[in-house]
């Protein structure tokens, strides 16, 4: 591994910190880019007329798969590349549509290492906008323990997320 | 796997009976790759080594990985492919449910999703669809309905699980 890259160890890491802010302007680009990557075809992504007449809402809005890819990659700047996901849960409360500002924040709830010796953080993650939660995640992921332990090198029953 | 909502007691049998079972057992249309990878983490701005830098992959994860939350990609379906006469929907118990109960529009309001080994370039995943429960009729802001929980189970082609996803759907009709 190049050293450039950062690697959060779980020492590092204690309940109650919170991670760094993220900010981004959503726009019909962001939706249609994001449910198109998934293979998500469904109109009520693309199509502003569908959304509208056919869903009730305002406008197109940001799939569901497309919403995880974005908690992942939050929660992955963060850790680094080492950090590896166990578990994600997430509520939907509202939803991102075009013109939306979403903010990402998290704190961590709990820092702890299984019987099989993987150090685990737990997250709550929330998308906001304009103040208000759209998106609650849950997240589960593992950190190395030591600069020379690796989350990724684990298999079968050493790894149990 | 999940935390059900109570199912209701009262199903239509033909529904009932499809609680626990396993349906809809498919293999992918294509293998994993990269291009996809690509496009996934440019469309969230994803700038992780482990998806951009073989280097950095092959050092880490022995080799390339997708992004974990990419597991329900590999197994959407084409929009149209030769040949198909019916369109081919990803995820058929919801669109089964919403068709059983006539409910013509429904929401996901909760996902869980369990990463188990990592999925790869190259890998041929198959999946498997497991109803864990249906609720009786609700009424939301939306409309009204019921709710349903369904599991999807991911496995590579040598038989590894590498991810269970949980939906919680919600099919409904809305207000006159």
């Amino acid at each position: 591994m190049t050293a450039a890259h950062r690697t959060r160890l779980l020492g590092d890491v204690q309940a109650g910190d919170a991670l760094p802010e993220l900010g981004y302007d959503v726009t019909a680009t962001t939706i249609v880019l994001g449910a198109l990557a998934a293979r998500d075809w469904r109109p009520m992504h693309h199509d502003h007329d569908f959304a509208v007449h056919r869903n009730g809402t305002r406008d197109i809005f940001m799939n569901t798969p497309n919403q995880a890819a974005w908690f992942e990659r939050y929660v992955t700047d963060w850790t680094g590349p080492l950090g590896r996901l166990g578990r994600m849960q997430f509520r939907m409360k509202g939803s991102v549509f075009p013109g939306d500002h979403m903010v990402f924040r998290a704190t961590v709830e709990d820092v702890a290492t299984d019987a099989t010796g993987c150090g685990w953080a737990s997250l709550l993650v929330t998308l906001a906008v304009a103040g208000e939660a759209k998106t609650d995640c849950s997240v589960r992921v593992a950190l190395p323990t030591t600069a020379e332990d690796n989350p990724w090198a684990r298999r079968g029953d050493r790894w149990l997320p | 796997m999940s935390q059900p909502t109570p199912t209701d007691p009262d199903l239509p049998a033909e529904v009932a009976a499809r609680i626990g079972a396993v349906q809809y057992e498919i293999q992918g249309d294509f293998p994993v790759e990269q291009g996809y990878i690509a496009t996934s983490c440019a469309s969230v701005e994803n700038g992780n080594p482990l998806f951009w830098d073989p280097v950095v992959a092959e050092a880490i994860t022995g080799g390339p990985v997708a992004p974990p939350t990419m597991l329900s990609v590999w197994f959407r379906p084409h929009h149209w492919a030769p040949g198909r006469t019916e369109e081919a929907l990803p995820l058929q118990v919801h669109f089964d449910l919403k068709a059983a109960f006539d409910l013509p529009e429904a929401v996901m309001t909760d996902n869980t999703i369990v990463f188990h080994d990592p999925v790869r370039p190259g890998d041929v995943l198959t999946t498997r669809q497991i109803l864990r429960s249906v609720s009786g009729p609700k009424t939301t802001k939306l409309g009204t309905g019921r709710f349903w929980v369904i599991d999807v189970e991911y496995l590579n082609q040598h038989d590894e699980l590498v991810g269970v996803e949980t939906y919680t759907g919600f099919g409904y009709r809305r207000a006159a």
